[in-house]
């Protein structure tokens, strides 16, 4: 029987449960003994020019290494050429920063743009004697005016790059003037969504270790992927083979540890350019002020139709907050605008995106990356309509879904979705919730005038996974002459359970027991060549990579077992069940895995591989959210959530359940009560986790999971990704909840995220406008 | 200053700093690394250990507090056979993690919990848990395990 789609829990577990992982922090490598302790000094300030760096003092500190600043760089290569901007050409395929004059250097050199910006690097003996030097480094500021929201920055009254001549560092998309798709229609809808700034909050924050020795510098990073960590380490000037990276157990990523970030660049660099071995790991404050942050656009919205339900245009013009630094181009608005119009078969759909700086912290990547920015806007918007149209909000979104039969379709935003069932989602979770009961308490809720009113709010919804599915994922099969099998994998894990995964694939493949398979992955040293965790691609392209390289093991090993049956090759069979080979009808004659890898060259068989999908996966499905709303406070208090969640078939329970668990949370807390802050001088007012709206387990329920598996032909095991699914479904059912909880006090709707205040301020102004 | 803690039935004498907390002393001194440090300000829980048997945020005790006093970390749950604890146990069954990094300082919370109330609902369980945040489970199977170990009859 196969392995396959059976409850196989972790084998990652035990370690991480009796001893605890091994993160940067916790190295004892002995090559970084008497490693010094990196302290950052940070901008203090939004937006400045810097005057001057004093260093002295702190210097004269007890242990105290070093004190670096951008001017001790010398030893490093020069930039790259800066290039002409041009707003107008066509965006980057991959999200890689803007360069040129929107450069972000490693070391702030003569202006610092966002409060916590990296200004100099202090190496102390401990960790105590870093935040005590670091606090003696003296920088002169010649502030400058911040601008620190969207509206600031397109206003142009202040620049971060004067050599630009404007805040805005991109824009793309379509045409979205033309009026016309809304001819004809008889309900139109027009208003503005706010998709807020959220952290990415990995428990464990960015760190590195790094030691230089005998030309070859080996970083330890906390990263979702070594291989392209050890291209952007080449900025130190060392090319890709004198560099070796490792990546331990890592806490959490969650798109922010894509690669690594300039601190990171910084300590590899001061560990060269100091001859001693350097390790730094963040603080939650610097975590705060200076990760990636996700999210941050804004969205105006345009949607029309008839009054029986059927959608006919909808326009999507995002702007895009991308904080200090544009790390990623276009490229995360470019993704909402290919998902604009998520499950519908809607005829015209225009969206286009425009990209500024502020003074605040970089934004990247984050769980979804720019889709979940699309589906919680969608949402909002049919949702939106129904009200407009005076229709249930299922009924809406039944009337337009596109229908199986249309498959594969390519919407009219250019997305090329593979397979989906939007309908059969939705009916799952309203006939498993009670749909029409629930309504039914609603309206009896509201009749009764009672203080604490039920909000139903539904999302469906479909994304883009392994977007870059071209450049695919690399897996190596060792199988061993003591029938042991050790799997090479180019896609790290930060808690998915990837070793779990890929043994079972192994497993299921070849018979060989899962106690019996090793998964390697993260070390550059050994897997030279790999791509990483990111996209929801791991078990698509990662997964099927190991399926790929163990079909090539199987057929070595078939030719090695024909021989020592002196049979024909055709005549050999595997039990993949038992893990022994055999002459077809003769299962009385057996060799093991031991004895068919020791007939291989050196007792081994080997297959090394790279699997490439041609196109993505668009897992999709329908998130139900139950909330209730006190109407005297404005608090939220979500009973339950609901979700058919589809990423076709499900290769192992436990974890498909795991990343939906896990992002259904992150974005019900998006929805409920995540949100970066700044104040109109750009200074960070959620910069601990005091301060910043981090949701516990006191504020959610158990989560009411359905089972729903459509494969895709896109790749052999059929699946598609999970990772971000939960993130994506989540925060727009939440949402619309809530504002269906106070709609019928006149509330239309409420920016994220639903804080008491929010809730409360838009039930009070509706009052009023309801009363003049 | 001069510090004498039992840390996981072992005792540890060392100079140290007055400053020093005891998340350091634990991960520094005694080279204890399960317990993590995840924000600074009592927050997220991760860095939380059993001081005297009950459950503390170790960034925010200094060592000097815990001068005299008795330390379990994750490493000294399970038994001296290797045997896990029931919450470890339940942890690895019911999905209980995933990075890992909240795991140390959870499980000691809900050793904790459980000593005070060993039968708690599903409420109790996410009430008793506020003080510690994970961002990979969305607390699902956190809950789950906490419950299961509770039924499996961990210190009844």
């Amino acid at each position: 029987m196969s392995i396959l789609g059976t409850r196989v829990i972790r084998t990652e577990d035990p370690r991480l449960l009796t001893a605890g992982g091994v993160y940067v922090d916790d190295l004892r490598e002995p090559e970084l003994t008497g490693a010094a302790r990196a302290t950052f000094v940070r901008s203090t300030v939004a937006h400045a020019l810097i005057t001057g760096i004093d260093t002295s003092e702190a210097l004269a500190q007890p242990g105290v290494v070093a004190v670096l600043t951008a001017a001790d760089m010398t030893d490093m290569p020069p930039p790259p050429p800066a290039e002409e901007p041009n707003p107008d050409a066509p965006p980057a395929e991959g999200p890689v920063p803007l360069g040129g004059k929107w450069s972000e250097p490693l070391l702030a050199v003569d202006r610092v743009r966002f409060v916590g910006e990296p200004v100099a690097i202090v190496l102390t003996d401990s960790t105590y004697q870093g935040e005590d030097a670091a606090e003696l480094v003296s920088v002169d500021y010649e502030q400058l005016p911040a601008v620190s929201s969207i509206d600031a920055a397109l206003a142009d009254d202040s620049l971060l790059f004067p050599d630009a001549g404007t805040n805005m560092c991109t824009r793309g998309g379509r045409d979205v003037s033309d009026d016309s798709i809304f001819d004809g229609c008889e309900v139109v809808v027009e208003g503005d969504v706010l998709n807020q700034r959220v952290a990415c909050l990995p428990m464990e924050g960015r760190a590195t270790a790094a030691v230089f020795a005998g030309g070859k510098l080996t970083v330890w990073a906390s990263t979702q992927n070594a291989q392209l960590s050890r291209l952007i380490f080449t900025a130190i000037g060392l090319p890709p083979d004198a560099i070796r990276v490792v990546a331990p157990d890592v806490g959490g990523g969650f798109g922010a540890k894509i690669g690594v970030d300039r601190e990171q660049i910084v300590v590899a660099w001061a560990a060269k350019h100091t001859g001693r071995p350097v390790r730094w790991v963040e603080t939650r404050n610097e975590n705060l002020l200076a990760m990636t942050q996700g999210r941050a656009q804004r969205h105006h919205i345009k949607i029309g139709g008839d009054r029986d339900g059927k959608i006919r245009a909808y326009r999507l013009e995002v702007i895009q907050d991308t904080g200090a630094y544009p790390r990623m181009s276009g490229f995360l608005p470019m993704l909402t605008n290919l998902m604009a119009p998520g499950v519908y078969d809607i005829p015209a759909v225009q969206a286009d995106y425009r990209v500024v700086v502020t003074n605040t912290a970089p934004i990247a990547a984050y769980r979804g990356a720019g889709r979940p920015e699309a589906a919680a806007t969608i949402e909002r918007a049919v949702d939106w309509f129904a009200a407009a149209a005076g229709l249930d909000p299922a009924e809406v979104r039944k009337a337009n879904f596109i229908p199986p039969d249309k498959f594969p379709f390519v919407t009219k935003s250019g997305a090329p979705y593979d397979t989906g069932e939007y309908e059969a989602a939705l009916i799952k979770v309203l006939e498993a919730s009670g749909y029409d009961q629930l309504r039914a308490e609603q309206k009896r809720r509201r009749e009764a005038g009672e203080t604490r009113q039920l909000g139903l709010g539904l999302a469906s919804y479909v994304e883009i996974t392994a977007a870059d599915g071209a450049a695919g994922e690399t897996a190596k099969v060792e199988v061993h002459d003591d029938g042991t099998a050790t799997i090479y994998t180019g896609s790290s894990a930060q808690g998915q359970g990837h070793h779990t995964a890929y043994a079972m694939i192994l497993q299921d493949e070849l018979g060989i027991p899962m106690d019996k398979i090793e998964v390697i992955h993260g070390d550059t040293d050994l897997i030279p060549d790999g791509v990483g965790t990111y996209a929801s691609r791991s078990l698509q392209l990662g997964g099927s990579a190991v399926h790929k390289a163990a079909i090539e093991v199987k057929e070595e090993a078939a030719r090695n077992a024909a021989a020592l049956f002196e049979a024909a090759e055709a005549d050999v069979v595997l039990d993949a069940d038992t893990g022994t080979w055999h002459i077809a009808g003769d299962p009385d004659k057996s060799l093991t895995w031991a004895q068919v890898a020791e007939q291989a060259d050196g007792g081994l068989i080997v297959a090394n591989v790279r699997f490439t999908a041609d196109r993505p996966t668009f897992p999709f499905g329908t998130h139900l959210s139950v909330v209730e709303v006190d109407t005297e406070t404005g608090k939220v208090t979500l009973l339950r959530h609901i979700t058919a969640d589809d990423a076709g078939p499900v290769l192992n329970p436990i974890l498909l359940e795991g990343q939906r668990h896990g992002g259904i949370a992150q974005g019900a807390a998006q929805a409920l009560v995540e949100e970066v802050l700044y104040d109109t001088d750009g200074n960070p007012l959620t910069s601990t986790l005091a301060d910043y709206g981090a949701i516990t387990a006191a504020e959610l329920p158990s989560f009411e999971l359905l089972t729903s598996e459509t494969p895709t032909p896109v790749n052999p095991l059929g699946v598609k990704g999970i990772g971000e699914a939960g993130t994506i479904g989540s925060t727009p059912a939440v949402h619309n909840a809530v504002v269906d909880a106070v709609s019928h006090l006149g509330v239309r709707h409420i920016d994220m995220p639903m804080t008491p205040e929010h809730v409360w301020t838009a039930i009070s102004e509706a009052q009023k406008a309801s009363a003049k | 200053m001069k510090v004498e803690l039992t840390v996981n039935g072992k005792e540890i004498t060392a100079d140290v700093e007055d400053r020093m907390l005891l998340v350091h002393f634990l991960r520094d001194t005694a080279d204890l690394t399960a317990t993590n440090i995840g924000c600074e300000t009592t927050s997220c829980g991760a860095c939380t250990v059993l001081l005297d048997g009950e459950s503390v945020k170790s960034c925010t005790v200094l060592a000097a507090q815990a001068d005299g006093r008795s330390v379990t970390t994750l490493e000294g749950l399970a038994s001296d056979t290797g045997e896990m604890h029931p919450v470890q146990k339940a942890f690895h069954e019911e999905h209980g993690l995933q990075c890992g990094f909240c795991t140390p300082g959870m499980v000691m919370a809900i050793v904790s919990l459980l000593k005070e109330n060993p039968s708690p609902t599903e409420a109790e369980v996410r009430t008793g848990l506020e003080g510690n945040i994970c961002r990979c489970t969305g607390y699902h199977n956190i809950v789950r395990a906490a419950l299961a170990a509770a039924s499996s009859g961990v210190n009844k």
